[in-house]
């Protein structure tokens, strides 16, 4: 019975469900306030109704029924109904280039997430910081789970690329009172931000040798207790540090990490990270976890590719660091600490090691999911670590783990448009 | 006289007090299966190790093609042309049999870090050449339709295989093979015979090979030395050796009593 009412979405491709999702989403936009309003709830539930629902356990079937009515029967009703014209538009779209095809592809999810986020500046705010997780997620993966070392640092990449990128745009763009008058004009600065970005992965990254000279020596434990202190290094380093005001941490980073710019740049991230793990000299990281003996014995040069997970990892986080110092437009040493480690790990092994889509399902689960729990307060944080542990005891290595993103059987049309429906 | 493909002169390594190795030498010219065969803990993989720069020996140099190697990274003298198997089977559990092969030709890739981010068409270019000749290295092995397999889920003789095409797709100039017919059945082993020597016939390849079983160094070595204590106590053709006093004593009288 659920199999045969699951049946024909099998045949829809991936645009199908864009199409579906952007139906969905321009009807809220359209249509959802006086719902509500019928519905009798005080505003349109924001994060999927879990807030509501927690908060007014007496809305739950009101929030249910709102979310039927807007999201699941027009999605899947457009999704089914669409599903021939998508295959016809995602068979035409095939035969171009891969980057036009993913080009496209890509544009339609923007649509969706930019008309979803439209409707408040909470959900803007939790979109971005949940593409800033996807990065930092996978930026782990790389390290943690590609290659198999348990490292702790990634916060404090993340804060020296905060650091870096705002210490950058607030001295030249910004009149701050500390860096004294701004020196180059802010319209210079919408297009000098991803400069700002890289130097921060850059120097990111050069923290990341920190980590990764030791690991030619060490693995497993040590490192891990190596890790940590480079964390810990980095962060009193900036709570000592004046000329970034220390403890109290700096304000003032102008509003240029917009939707379109954090998404962007989770893009590059997603794809430059699926690159180089589906490449051989990328899978040279699981050669090393795997057996570091038989890699160096068939030519890998595994001193080469430990540096090269750090930094590439470092780098990503650093980038993702910068971006978040311009969603929070304030960051302290404190934002960088072990309840943030705690989150970044708590992602990558919740989504699944060794896997892009992991680190995606884990990154979007685990920050909707604390956002969803907010109003239980406290007990966020016995929830989250007791479905860490079901994950880990029923899927050791999390939930999508060891599986490889392959953009083009990703993007294919899943029936010939002649046949579909 | 050509310059032998592999020449160990002199060699001894230390473990702490343990003198393993002493005063090993060995000269392999192009072409050749040589033989080294001695009981348990007599210091065989410890020259295998040595060879290939795992451990730095105590004393004495190893030359390839007549270019000193010893003292060099393990990955460098892999890719100068020596590749081996191992005796416990060191093979990449998450990875696929494809994949393995296709790691194997690390060294040659010249598409570098730009290319692996960014996925450029040279790389795409590479990578389709080195895929191909990872399927023909596994066609020869005879395991190409275990190409998408995850090792780990692989019967013992298939990983053997593996491993046999992995150092193979290194392209060395010689083959240090550690005990690759241990554990295997009689099946396995005609079938593992079978490969050496068409590795030997198609690829004419340098081989050296530890081998417990007297059987199979007998039909395929050309000479054989005898290892006891880290010394070669015997040299010679499997014939000589056979009937070899010091090595029966040594070696094949203990064998017998086990
Ligand atoms: N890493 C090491 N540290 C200390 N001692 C070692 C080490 N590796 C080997 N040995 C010792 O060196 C000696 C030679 O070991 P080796 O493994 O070379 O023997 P082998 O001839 O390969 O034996 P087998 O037939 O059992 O494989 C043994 O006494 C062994 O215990
Ligand atoms: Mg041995």
């Amino acid at each position: 019975m659920a199999g045969n009412l699951w049946k024909p979405y099998s045949r829809v491709p991936l645009l199908g469900w864009f199409f579906g999702a952007l139906v969905a989403v321009t009807l809220e936009r359209l249509a959802g306030a006086p719902l509500a309003q019928f519905l009798g709830l005080q505003k349109i539930p924001v994060l999927f109704g879990f807030s509501d629902m927690l908060k007014t356990p007496v809305s739950i079937p009101n929030v249910l029924l709102y979310l039927l009515a807007v999201y699941v029967v027009p999605a899947a009703a457009v999704t089914r109904l669409g599903a021939s014209p998508a295959n016809g538009i995602a068979a035409a779209l095939y035969r171009f280039p891969m980057a036009v095809t993913a080009a496209v592809h890509l544009a339609l999810l923007y649509a969706v997430l930019h008309v979803w986020a439209g409707a408040s500046d909470y959900r803007v705010l939790v979109l971005r910081l949940t593409l800033i997780a996807v990065m930092l997620t996978l930026s782990l993966n790389v390290i943690n789970g590609y290659m198999g070392e348990f490292s702790c640092s990634h916060p404090g990449f993340m804060a020296l690329g905060a650091y870096c990128a705002s210490v950058l745009t607030i001295g030249l763009f910004v009149d701050a009172e500390l860096f004294g008058a701004a020196s180059l004009s802010p319209a210079l600065g919408r297009f000098l931000f991803p400069v700002a970005l890289v130097l921060g992965g850059l120097l990111a990254s050069f923290g990341g040798l920190f980590v990764a000279i030791p690991s030619f020596r060490t693995r497993g434990d040590y490192l891990a207790i190596i890790s940590l202190a480079f964390l810990f290094i980095v962060k009193s380093l900036i709570e000592n540090l004046e000329f970034v005001r220390g403890p109290r941490g700096l304000s003032g980073q102008p509003d240029w990490a917009d939707l379109p710019t954090v998404f962007l740049w989770t893009v590059l991230c997603v794809w430059s990270v699926n690159n180089f793990v589906r490449s051989t000299i990328g899978k040279a990281l699981n050669a090393v976890r795997d057996n570091e003996m038989a890699a160096d014995a068939m030519t890998v040069d595994t001193r080469k590719t430990k540096i090269a997970a750090f930094l590439f990892g470092a780098f990503w986080a650093g980038v993702a660091g910068g971006l978040f110092a311009h969603v929070m437009r304030y960051v302290n040493p404190g934002n960088f600490g072990i309840q943030n480690l705690a989150e970044v790990l708590a992602m990558v092994y919740f989504g699944g090691l060794n896997s892009v889509y992991g680190s995606i399902v884990g990154a979007v689960s685990i920050s909707l999911l604390g956002e969803a729990l907010r109003p239980l307060e406290i007990f966020k944080w016995i929830i989250i670590p007791l479905l860490l542990i079901l994950v880990m005891i029923f899927r050791p290595t999390g939930l999508i783990a060891f599986r490889d993103l392959d953009v083009a059987s990703l993007l294919k049309p899943k029936a010939n448009p002649g046949e579909g429906g | 006289m050509t310059l032998p493909v592999l020449q160990v002169r002199n060699l001894s390594h230390d473990f702490g007090g343990l003198r393993a190795v002493r005063g090993y030498n060995l000269e392999i010219g192009s072409g050749q299966i040589r033989g080294l065969i001695g009981p348990n803990g007599a210091g065989k993989t410890t020259i295998f190790n040595l060879i290939t720069g795992i451990y730095k020996p105590s004393e004495g140099e190893i030359f390839l093609g007549g270019k000193k190697i010893d003292g060099l990274p393990p990955h460098r003298i892999a890719s100068l042309g020596v590749s081996r198997t191992f005796q416990n089977l060191l093979l990449w559990r998450h990875m696929t049999v494809l994949e393995h092969v296709k790691m194997a030709r690390y060294s040659k890739i010249r598409y570098g870090w730009l290319g692996a981010f960014f996925g450029t068409s040279a790389r795409h270019r590479e990578e389709a050449g080195i895929e191909e000749t990872a399927l023909h290295l596994l066609d020869r092995m005879g395991i190409r339709h275990l190409a998408d397999q995850v090792v780990l889920n692989l019967p013992y003789g298939a990983q053997r295989r593996v491993e046999i095409a992995r150092a193979l797709a290194t392209e060395p100039g010689i083959l240090l093979l550690d005990e690759p017919t241990a554990g295997m059945n009689p099946e396995e082993l005609a079938q593992i015979m079978e490969i050496i020597r068409r590795v030997h016939g198609e690829f004419g390849m340098s081989i050296l090979l530890i081998e417990h079983r007297m059987k199979v160094v007998m039909e395929l070595c050309e000479t054989v030395q005898t290892l006891d204590f880290g010394a070669v106590i015997a040299e010679g053709t499997p014939g000589e050796i056979q009937n070899n006093p010091r090595v029966i004593d040594a070696y094949l009288g203990r064998e017998r009593a086990e």
